[in-house]
């Protein structure tokens, strides 16, 4: 099952070497991994999208636990939760596309944050389905390029990870 | 008054009241070093390979209840250093590596014996650290030893640019540590504990397993009377032999893969199991669907959250210092008025399997049977030697026919399996105990990785008794290919192996062939009764024997091949 996994680190160089290490040392899954400090500059909030049987998902969360440099926990799935996710889309955008691609954009409340005469870039934010679901609704051929930052989570209410 | 970053070093190191330290010198350490000879009360102890070092270290641990610490160059010196830091963090082994780093400013380019040595050794020690500011270094070093020790014990490594080592601030050594992230659980949860208690008093078919953890937790007195209270046999794994004493009529042996019959069927035939700092590791119980095929009610004491339910599902997690769980369980369990169930069905079981007799073994007036010279020596040595090991079937040998009665004694490499480890531990494990009797029991293969360290030895007057089961094969790697691979001995038969008597004299030591089994024990007691020497006793073993019993890897705890089934 797909879990997010949200935790608090120490902001120190090779930190997050020591948390990508283990996934990979111990084969678990990384579907994303998103990581900044927080408004505690010695701090920084790491998600982390995976996947596995329950047994897999309490080892990750004892694993990560055990780090040293990693101060606090919390597995978002197992109770409300919001998930964002930040993607950029770079499409042509000519002729007819042009006012089709601004209204799908609009659909998706997303920004045209730049333009060019070809060229449409979208910032759109959501869960990953909608991201996926605005590539689905678009013309595939026309999308130039995309960049997503991978999901970011928070609890819902008084669900909070702070120290 | 300002001090450099080496003298900060070493000042830390006696701060810690480091006895020895275990290294060998090179360019990035040169300042560390300097300061090193400026001094007396931290002694240096000169290997001859880094592996040794930490080895070196890691025997002193291992044998003592303090952190082992060794000192290493950067680049090649840390590199050489990696498997002796990854079999003390299989281990759990308290240790603390540092190592010289090449400066600052030239760190990422490639420099001259240049190695990211935090990241080459990241996934094996406890945590790392790269100093960057000389003003950090002794908060640093304070928090290598505070993490090495507290929790699960483990290996820290300090990366110190040579740089750093030259630069001078004010020195203070901080009287506590405070790391906001690390808080280790060493209490254990008392409703957890008295649920425990219950279940073990109503079981009608406990048993007790226990690890490396009551040796690293120094609870081998708690566990004893907590067996004895419950009326349980008790087994222990390879790490925790001498954690229970193994000539008690409770104990039935070493339990997994050449476990005793009667360890492995009370395991896997127990209705309460108890596992006391052990980690269900494959080559303790085998086959994990095979093992699970059984009803049981898992209780499982450890200081690491992440050890329990990792492998096999557990029914009580008692998270905590083993000390201090055993001790509050013994409490709880003194305290209740239930006595244990009546036990005398199980005993009756155990013995039936225990007559089975399974480490029985056939000597032989022509050759030498390994298992005999094993007893032999726990016969000389009263059973009270501390004995390191390499790795193979000597190592096996040497952990079922040496009862070992206390903890400690038992110094070998468990979780890794390391090669070379036997020797570089005893010099270790001799410095610790100066006027004890230290015995390296080893093969003609594991020695040879190694086999520079008879020079340190001898450089330290080190009177270690080097006991080799020389059979002329990588004897387990042949064993696993006489089962399991169609007699093919692929690249396991030893040609060309030194003259090992000649050897020990070229290094200043005395060396002694013994090829007869009746020459055994007089072999040994010559051995031992040169209290001030070295020495190298070289036996030509059975090259056929193997090592039973043995459940195949892969295999359930009573799927076992006994000597006898041949």
């Amino acid at each position: 099952m797909r879990h997010i996994i949200s935790l608090l680190m120490a902001n120190e160089a090779g930190a997050l070497s020591r948390v990508s290490g283990l996934f990979s040392a111990r084969g678990y899954n990384i579907e994303s991994l998103t990581v900044a400090p927080t408004e505690d500059a010695t701090l920084s909030r790491m998600t982390i999208v995976t996947s596995g049987s329950d047994e897999v998902i309490e080892q990750i969360n004892k694993q990560l636990n055990k780090l040293v440099d990693v101060v606090s926990v919390m597995d978002l799935s197992d109770g409300d939760h919001i998930e964002r996710e930040l993607m950029l889309v770079k499409v042509r955008a000519e002729g007819a596309d042009r006012e089709e691609l601004k209204r799908m954009s609009d659909i998706f409340r997303g920004n045209v944050i730049d333009v060019s005469d070809k060229t449409y870039t979208i910032e759109l934010t959501g869960a990953g389905s909608k991201l996926d679901s605005f590539l689905h609704a678009i013309d595939r051929k026309l999308i130039l390029e995309t960049v997503r930052t991978g999901a970011s989570g928070i609890g819902r209410g008084d669900r909070i990870l702070k120290i | 008054m300002e001090l450099t970053g080496a003298e900060i070093t070493i000042r830390c190191l006696q701060e810690e009241g480091v006895e020895y330290v275990f290294g060998y010198p090179g360019g990035a350490v040169l300042f560390i070093y300097d300061e090193l000879f400026k001094q007396e009360a931290v002694k240096h102890v000169l290997v001859r390979h880094e592996q040794a070092a930490v080895h070196a270290a890691d025997g002193y641990a291992r044998s003592t209840e303090k952190v082992g610490v060794a000192l290493v160059t950067s680049g090649p010196g840390v590199t050489n250093a990696v498997t002796g830091i990854a079999t003390a963090y299989m281990d759990s082994i308290p240790m603390v590596v540092i190592s010289g780093q090449v400066p600052t400013s030239f760190i990422g380019e490639d420099a001259f014996q240049e190695v990211d040595a935090v990241g080459i050794t990241r996934p094996c020690v406890k945590h790392n650290f790269l100093v960057k500011d000389v003003k950090d270094l002794a908060s640093t070093l304070k928090k290598a030893f505070y993490l090495a020790k507290s929790g699960r014990p483990g290996p820290v490594l300090v990366d110190i640019p040579k740089d750093i080592s030259n630069m001078k601030t004010a020195f203070e050594y901080p009287s506590t540590v405070n790391i906001r992230s690390y808080h280790p659980q060493v209490a254990g949860d008392a409703n957890l504990i008295k649920q425990a208690a219950q279940m073990l008093l109503e079981a009608k078919r406990p048993m007790v397993y226990a690890g490396g953890g009551v040796i690293l937790s120094d609870a081998a007195k708690q566990l004893t009377e907590l067996v004895r209270l419950i009326d349980s046999p008790c087994t222990n794994t390879l790490m925790g032999l001498g954690g229970y004493p193994a000539s008690d009529k409770q104990s039935v042996g070493m339990l997994g893969m050449h476990g005793t019959y009667e360890a492995n069927m009370g395991m896997q035939n127990c209705d309460v199991l108890l596992a006391v700092g052990a980690r269900f590791d494959d080559r303790v119980i085998g086959n994990v669907a095979h093992f699970n095929s059984v009803p049981r009610k898992i209780i499982h004491l450890d200081i690491d959250p992440a050890s329990i339910s990792k492998r096999v599902k557990v029914d009580v997690p008692l998270v905590g210092d083993v000390g201090n769980v055993l001790t509050d369980l013994i409490k709880v369990l003194k305290s209740s008025k239930q006595k244990p169930e009546d036990r005398k069905d199980w005993w009756k079981q155990i013995a039936e399997w225990r007559s089975a007799n399974s480490l029985n073994y056939k000597n032989s007036s022509e050759i030498i049977k390994p298992q005999f010279v094993i007893e032999t020596l726990h016969k000389i040595t009263h059973g009270d030697a501390f004995i390191t090991s390499d790795v193979g079937q000597h190592q096996m040998w040497a952990a079922q026919y040496y009862k070992f009665d206390k903890p400690r004694r038992w110094i070998n490499s468990g979780g890794l399996g390391t090669m070379g480890f036997g020797l570089p531990a005893a010099m270790g494990v001799q410095l610790a105990h100066p006027g004890e009797t230290v015995a390296c029991v080893t093969g003609e293969g594991s020695i040879q990785m190694n086999i520079q360290e008879l020079s340190t030895c001898k450089q330290f007057n080190l009177p270690i008794k080097v006991i080799a089961l020389n059979n002329r094969y990588l004897g387990m790697v042949r064993q696993w290919q006489e089962f399991f691979h169609g007699n093919r001995y692929s690249q396991s038969y030893m040609d060309a192996l030194p003259d090992f008597v000649k050897l020990a004299e070229a290094y200043g030591h005395v060396g002694i062939l013994v090829e007869k089994p009746s020459d055994v024990e007089g072999a040994l007691k010559e051995a031992f009764a040169r209290k001030d020497e070295l020495v190298f006793l070289d036996f030509r073993t059975d090259s056929t024997e193997n090592v039973y019993p043995m459940v195949p890897g892969g295999k359930g705890l009573s799927e076992v091949i006994l000597a006898e089934d041949l």
